[in-house]
């Protein structure tokens, strides 16, 4: 919850005013939502700009986002925790993990975001570390921030179809952190990669960016880790999520890269 | 009425209440007054429990009183939605603002639940006339 849905408190009688008395010109037709500026804008597809040029960016742009409803594999709820104890507040935790998102992570994961930070709209390539020395090219939208958590949502051809939520609140004189993440494996080929030691990498990685965070407090915690299948049925209807497979473009990338580096003299040269 | 107060430590106190109200054998409404986020698990989930019996065929949500939703709240009606499909029934919504129906196009929650302006039209695409 942000702060700004705490009710204003005000010892002052407040004056009393018959609706009726209003004129029509002055009654907005419909009041903003508190939470307006918390959420990305509507789009149809991603974009992305000003990306450094080590960024591969194969599987962002001209994509969608994809809720856990348009994924194929089982729908899981994972939840990693980690408590901090005698450390900053939700708020501070929230903004501290913001600004330095990525160097929470594990080595040879590349998070590109916006020089602006994490903010409601913001699209960050991802270049992940996957077995053979392949990098997976994948991105994230910034669905949702405020002051106390935020939600990345992932394109067509991420691993999973789903959103991810980062967050922090007080529990029994502590503040705790959170990952809490909802998901589907994108399509058929995740869905094996992700039975066969995906879901292990996965919580290694999460588990590793807790620590690292805690420690960033200068607290040494282990972090805790639920796992809830919330839907064991897959939706087959959805296998042909597979034609935007990141992982199968990522591959065949970096299958073309000695091509790619023969001819890059030549496209020099012509211009 | 269910009311849940949610929020704790330090979050801001507020307040989600809900009725239900049943249309025939086959239909219930309801009700969300308040904030729907994270927290609203409790809530929503015995909210729904009271919707639903093994006639129910759609379960309608009213987002008229809708004051506040996170991302915490979309994931939660995932979850529901879940549950809905396992028992073959649809789940629709109504009452939206604009800004709540461009967060359920946004997350694609409108691929899987009917979007209706008002009680009426969903009703009618419920099949109660």
């Amino acid at each position: 919850m942000t702060s700004s849905s705490q009710k204003p408190a005000s010892s002052a009688q407040p004056e009393v005013i018959d609706e009726s008395e209003i004129p029509e010109e002055v009654v907005p037709k419909e009041v903003g939502a508190r939470d307006a500026a918390n959420w990305a804008k509507q789009i149809t597809e991603l974009s992305v700009t000003d990306a450094p040029p080590e960024a591969v960016n194969l599987n962002v742009t001209g994509r969608r986002v994809v809720s856990p409803i348009q994924g194929f594999g089982r729908m899981w709820q994972k939840t990693y925790r980690v408590r901090i104890e005698g450390g900053p507040s939700p708020a501070e935790l929230i903004a501290e993990w913001k600004t330095n998102f990525p160097a929470f992570w594990p080595e040879r994961n590349n998070f590109y975001g916006p020089l602006t930070g994490i903010a409601p709209g913001e699209v960050a390539l991802l270049n992940l570390a996957m077995p053979g020395r392949l990098r997976l090219s994948t991105g994230v939208l910034v669905l949702y921030a405020d002051e106390e958590s935020f939600t990345l949502m992932t394109p067509e051809g991420h691993m999973f179809a789903g959103w991810i939520t980062f967050s922090a609140f007080e529990a029994d004189g502590a503040t705790v952190a959170q990952a809490q993440v909802l998901l589907r494996a994108n399509d058929p080929v995740y869905e094996v990669g992700m039975m066969l030691g995906g879901f292990r990498k996965e919580d290694v990685f999460w588990i590793h960016t807790l620590r690292k965070l805690a420690a960033h407090f200068g607290v040494e915690a282990e972090p805790e880790k639920q796992v809830v299948c919330v839907d064991k049925k897959r939706q087959w209807k959805r296998a042909g999520n597979v034609r935007h497979n990141a992982a199968i473009r990522s591959g065949i990338y970096a299958l073309g890269a000695p091509v790619r580096a023969v001819a890059a003299p030549f496209r020099r040269a012509g211009g | 009425m269910i009311t849940a107060i949610e929020g704790g430590g330090n979050m801001a106190q507020s307040a989600l209440s809900m009725d239900v109200r049943r249309v025939g054998e086959r239909v219930s409404i309801v009700d969300i007054r308040g904030d729907v986020t994270g927290a609203s698990e409790e809530a929503l989930t015995d909210a729904y429990n009271r919707a639903t019996s093994s006639e129910t065929r759609a379960v309608l949500f009213n987002f008229e009183q809708l004051e506040y939703m996170n991302s915490g709240g979309i994931g939660l009606l995932v979850t529901l939605l879940v549950r809905a499909n396992r028992q073959r029934q649809a789940m629709m919504a109504f009452g939206l603002s604009d800004h709540y129906r461009q967060i359920f196009e946004l997350t694609r929650l409108d691929d899987a639940i009917g979007i209706y302006d008002d009680e009426q039209a969903a009703l009618a695409a419920a099949g109660v006339s």
